[in-house]
């Protein structure tokens, strides 16, 4: 009944142009894995769509110089993990990413889309987070960026304005002895939401922790950068008492509902419980123990 | 017949549905399209409890595009007072069931139907139907609808003589329980809870109708039984069964939810309507909200022994849920839990109970998996008191020829030992198990039984001779099981041709003679019986036209390797005729060549299971994971072993999700909380190991081809041997499902 106008922009500036005009009726679309679902659901009913897919600086992976990155907003999954040096740089961000669906999924969504959907269990964001990664933001006013925890505004609100686009991700250059990793807590093994998820990024000198993130998923109205859960890492050599105090950091930052898909107690427990396990993960990539 | 001796029987031919199904070729109910197609919508009760003032449809029916509006008023009218069954099922709660009539009973009961010329259309239409609600209370759980001063959902309901939401009471009895109890030296008493659990199938309730101008009416739509799908339209409708072509679409899934309608009745009265064909798909949201789910339960069982494990009492008290109309599968559990073992003294007291929650539809062995989550789950601890191997305590108990059930039934030739001795026997069983293999880890070894009853029942063949000497075979059974290459193969042994020869389709109700629902673990074993006895009919006829031909008595023709032969004192005379060279002279030999059988099947023996399954726990996140599963059972016959396997493999994974992930969540306002595949929680490929099944074959005496059925009996033991898995792993015993992570992790630390 309702007609849905299908635009595929090749520039950026084509693509804002278009957003900024539609006046909020119109939607846009990297893998289409939230949009569809949300459109066949009702829940949204756009009037037109727009395919940011065919604009190359979006579907781009470039490695800058220093080693840091650039990740296209709509980059899709596999298309990550097939790049050559990515996943060498930033195991856990790929890792997550990676969780997203299945292997038909993974052929479309896109980190883009899932920062973007807003939801706090989305599994890339708290990677991202503790990666330290900046989000790149145009609009009809400009460029500007964020860093990834400031993007979120509420379960399914974010901070863009009216006619805003996500760009992409740049990710900082890795110094030796970093790792990082992402874990979540799902009921089943495959094909489920995060009722928890961890993402951690450590560097390691001589065995003392000398950089630590800490991202929190699925436990309060956004995603969560744990400041006291790095701080309680930095500096240590990631002693029990150390990782407990990061793991006490992340229990108390936990802000979660009860719900069909976890308690309170539940949820906060597990948040604990997955911040050693992904401490432990991202120390051994960083070559430490 | 010896497995020895069969070509086909037994073997892994090609499944005939396989081509179509992977390629999506297949036709399922919502790949039906007509020329001059409308689409029919339903709106759905808003609320969970409330009285029906008024409903006006007149915006609905002004909105352009709209053909036409129904309420209950235009289905036929069944009064509280009067029972008209269908097989299990009454007439009176499905027609209320199928659209709301003096209330609505749960939040997405039906309570008027569009159609359109548009699913939009009919969609909009449905919002514009104002509806006048008298809101009442409601309750969704047993303990809220059995509790005093709980919401009555049905005025008509008495329980001891007082106005209550149990609608019957079931009791099956055996010996002298008190006597028994008296006699024990040890007894258990333990109560439980099981939440309602949907079959999972994946193709959602769809229909295709059309109802011409001279009140012919052609339904095609999946269901586990056409003519299941005709009667009950007929009887809602008030049509003639004679008017009505019921054709079976290929299903996709069942597992006994679809042996009730939903909407055909309201597709045919739409369609008589407005004269137009129409069409109607659920969604997944309204499949989940408003189709039935298999019962929750609360269940306290008793179980007395001696100390050298003798069983000399058992009692069982069981509420069932129903949902909104009465009809909860009480039976499962009160027959079912004790009967694999011989106790003399058995009460089983089973209730059925109402709440604000859609009607149950039936699910694999219906009631016995909860009903045997309770008894086995205190016979392992039972055995654990009496510092008894708990296979050992059950053969100790076992059933055996001549053993008297509570139901009713005095067994023949049981096999349920078989099933708990090959498990014993089974590598499994005693493969080491390091209970703590790592940090935060724990594993655990359980096992359990089970017992589905079986059945046989209405099943009519049709088996003919091609013109050009190949065969078809049609059965009234829809396919959801694999039954088509079961047929296949007898088919081309009994006629000793190759398997490529024989096609096996499935008819419609205008096609072929009467058949009772593909259900209760019944359609290997009835159609092979008809099929049977119609390829013995063929085979005299063909000895009969050989006869004729050589001019010798048919009694000296002999039927073998798809040929006719002269025998006895006329071996040799003649060169043998071959299933080919009698169908080129069928016509001037006679006719046509071809038979049918249509028939009552009886001798179906109860199946038995004996599952052994390993569990791994993660203490600290409460998920348990399934490593090792063997289950072993006795079907008497595997006519194609791959769908024996298939039938215990779906059976356990549907059994593993009840165990630990599955339920119906409901939240404060009475509606459904998790109504997709998203939040309910199924298994998923990477969530089960490969399930070994341990396939018995004891033939049973009674079937031609020693067939028992298969089907049900899988999910009987999984969710006991689960439950004490993880106790064997953690020394906590849980007394409810599912048996989630913040659950494991709360009893962990209570
Ligand atoms: C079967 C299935 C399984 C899933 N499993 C998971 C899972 O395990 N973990 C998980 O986190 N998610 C999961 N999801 C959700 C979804 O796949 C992810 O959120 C995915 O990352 C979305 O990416 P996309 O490119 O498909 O986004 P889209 O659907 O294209 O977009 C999502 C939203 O973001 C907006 N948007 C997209 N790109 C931009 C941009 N560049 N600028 C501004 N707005 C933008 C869109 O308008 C839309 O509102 C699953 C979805 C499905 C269907």
């Amino acid at each position: 009944m309702t007609d849905i106008r299908f635009l595929t922009p090749h520039t950026l500036d084509e693509a804002i142009g278009a957003f900024a005009a539609a006046q909020g009726s119109a939607r846009i679309l990297a893998g289409g894995t939230d949009l569809l679902v949300q459109m066949r659901n009702g829940v949204v009913r756009p009037g037109a769509i727009i395919d940011i897919k065919g604009i190359a600086e979006l579907t781009g992976i470039t490695e800058a110089a220093d080693g840091g990155f650039f990740v296209g907003a709509a980059v899709s999954g596999a298309a990550l993990a097939e790049h050559r040096h990515f996943g060498k740089a930033w195991p856990g961000v790929l890792e997550a990413i990676n969780l997203i669906g299945s292997t038909q999924v993974q052929g479309r969504a896109s980190a883009g889309g899932n920062l973007c959907n807003g939801s706090p269990a989305g599994d890339s964001v708290p990677a991202m987070v503790a990666a330290g990664a900046i989000v790149i933001i145009q609009g009809p006013n400009g460029r500007r960026q964020l860093p990834v925890e400031a993007f979120p505004a509420g379960p399914g609100r974010t901070n863009l304005t009216p006619g805003e686009i996500v760009v992409g991700f740049t990710l900082p250059p890795r110094p030796a002895g970093s790792g990082d990793a992402y874990l979540r807590m799902i009921p089943r093994t495959e094909m489920d939401i995060a009722v928890v998820g961890v993402g951690v990024s450590l560097t390691l000198a001589n065995g003392v922790v000398t950089a630590a993130r800490v991202g929190l998923g699925a436990v309060a109205p956004t995603v969560l950068l744990v400041a006291d859960a790095g701080a309680a890492l930095i500096g240590s050599t990631l002693d029990a008492a150390s990782v407990e105090a990061a793991a006490a950091a992340c229990r108390a930052a936990c802000k979660p509902i009860d719900d069909k898909r976890g308690t309170i107690v539940y949820r906060t427990k597990v948040a604990g419980v997955l911040l050693r396990r992904t401490v432990a993960i991202a120390a051994e990539r960083a070559g430490g123990k | 017949m010896d497995a020895i001796d069969n070509k086909w029987i037994g073997s892994r031919t090609i499944r005939p549905d396989g081509a179509d199904k992977v390629t999506g070729r297949a036709g399922y109910s919502a790949d039906n399209a007509m020329p001059g197609m409308i689409w029919a919508r339903i709106l759905r009760s808003p609320h969970p409890h409330a009285n029906i003032r008024s409903i006006n449809t007149a915006k609905a029916a002004a909105l352009p595009g709209v053909k036409a509006v129904i309420t209950a008023a235009d289905l036929v009218e069944f009064p509280l007072d009067k029972p008209v069954m269908l097989g299990i099922q009454d007439m009176r709660w499905m027609s209320r069931n199928i659209l709301a009539r003096e209330k609505v009973l749960f939040h997405g009961h039906p309570v008027a139907a569009v159609a359109a010329i548009s699913e939009e259309i009919a969609d909009a239409a449905c919002r514009l139907i104002e509806v006048e609600y008298e809101v009442l209370p409601h309750a969704i759980e047993i303990e809220d609808a059995i509790a005093p001063g709980a919401p009555i959902l049905h005025d008509f309901i008495r329980h001891e003589g007082a106005s209550s939401n149990i609608a019957s009471t079931m009791v099956n009895k055996l010996g002298d329980i008190e006597a028994g109890f008296a006699a024990a030296d040890i007894i258990i008493e333990r109560s439980f809870t099981t939440r309602p659990v949907h079959q999972g199938y994946l193709e959602p309730q769809a229909c295709t109708v059309s109802c011409t101008a001279d009140g012919k009416v052609t339904i095609w739509s999946s269901s586990q039984g056409q003519f299941m799908v005709r009667a009950m339209t007929s009887l809602l409708t008030g049509i003639p069964q004679s008017s009505i072509r019921a054709i079976p679409a290929e299903i996709g899934g069942g597992f006994g939810a679809k042996t009730i309608v939903y909407l055909e009745p309201i597709a045919v009265v739409l369609s008589r309507k407005t004269g137009r064909p129409v069409k109607m798909v659920m969604n997944r949201d309204e499949v989940f909200r408003a189709t039935g789910p298999t019962s929750g339960s609360m269940s306290t069982v008793k179980i007395g022994a001696k100390k050298d494990g003798t069983i000399v009492a058992a009692q069982g008290t069981f509420y069932i849920q129903a949902g909104c109309l009465p009809g909860g599968p009480v039976r499962g559990p009160v027959g079912c839990s004790f009967a694999p073992y011989e106790i003399a003294n058995v009460l089983s007291v089973g209730y059925d109970v109402v709440s604000n929650r859609s009607k149950v539809a039936a699910y694999r062995a219906p009631g016995a998996p909860l009903g045997a989550y309770a008894a086995e789950s205190v016979i392992d601890e039972l055995a654990e008191a009496l510092k008894i191997d708990p296979l050992e305590l059950r053969l100790k108990n076992t059933a055996r020829k001549g053993t008297k059930a509570a139901y009713g039934a005095t067994f023949g030739d049981v096999t349920f030992k078989e099933t708990i001795e090959a498990i014993k026997h089974h590598p499994h069983y005693s493969a080491p198990l390091d209970h703590a293999p790592a940090e935060g880890v724990r594993r655990g070894r359980g096992v359990a039984s089970g017992f589905w009853y079986n059945a046989g029942g209405e099943s009519s063949a049709q088996l003919n001779i091609t013109e050009d000497g190949n065969v078809t075979v049609t059965t009234g059974h829809p396919d959801v099981g694999g039954s088509r290459a079961s047929i296949a193969n007898v088919a081309a042994e009994l006629l000793g041709i190759d398997h490529s020869r024989v096609s096996v389709l499935i008819g419609d109700t205008a096609s072929i003679g009467f058949s009772n629902l593909t259900g209760g673990s019944r359609v290997t074993f009835a159609s092979a019986i008809v099929v049977t006895q119609s390829a013995e009919k063929v085979i005299t006829q063909l000895r009969e036209r050989a006869a004729k031909i050589w001019k010798i008595d048919p009694e000296a023709v002999a039927w073998a390797n798809g040929e006719a032969f002269p025998a006895g004192a006329n071996a040799g005379q003649f060169p043998p005729l071959s299933l080919k060279e009698l169908a080129a002279k069928a016509n001037e030999m006679g006719g046509p060549i071809g038979a049918g059988t249509q028939l009552t099947t009886t001798g179906a023996d109860p199946g038995f299971a004996t599952h052994v399954v390993d569990v791994e726990v993660d203490i600290e996140l409460g998920i348990v994971r399934v490593l090792r599963y063997t289950a072993a059972q006795d079907v008497g016959r595997a006519l194609h072993p791959s769908y024996v396997e298939g039938q215990i493999q779906g059976g356990v994974v549907q059994g593993i999700g009840w165990a630990l992930s599955e339920e119906y969540l409901y939240d404060k306002q009475g509606r459904l909380d998790n109504a997709s595949f998203l939040d309910y929680r199924m298994p998923v490929c990477s969530d089960v190991p490969m399930i070994e099944p341990v396939v018995l074959e004891l033939p049973n005496p009674k079937h031609p081809q020693g067939v028992r059925g298969a089907g049900e009996a899988p999910l009987v033991p999984p969710l006991a041997a689960i439950s004490n898995a993880i106790y064997d792993a953690l020394g906590k015993r849980f007394y409810s499902l599912p048996m989630s992570p913040p659950k494991v992790l709360a009893v962990l630390e209570g």
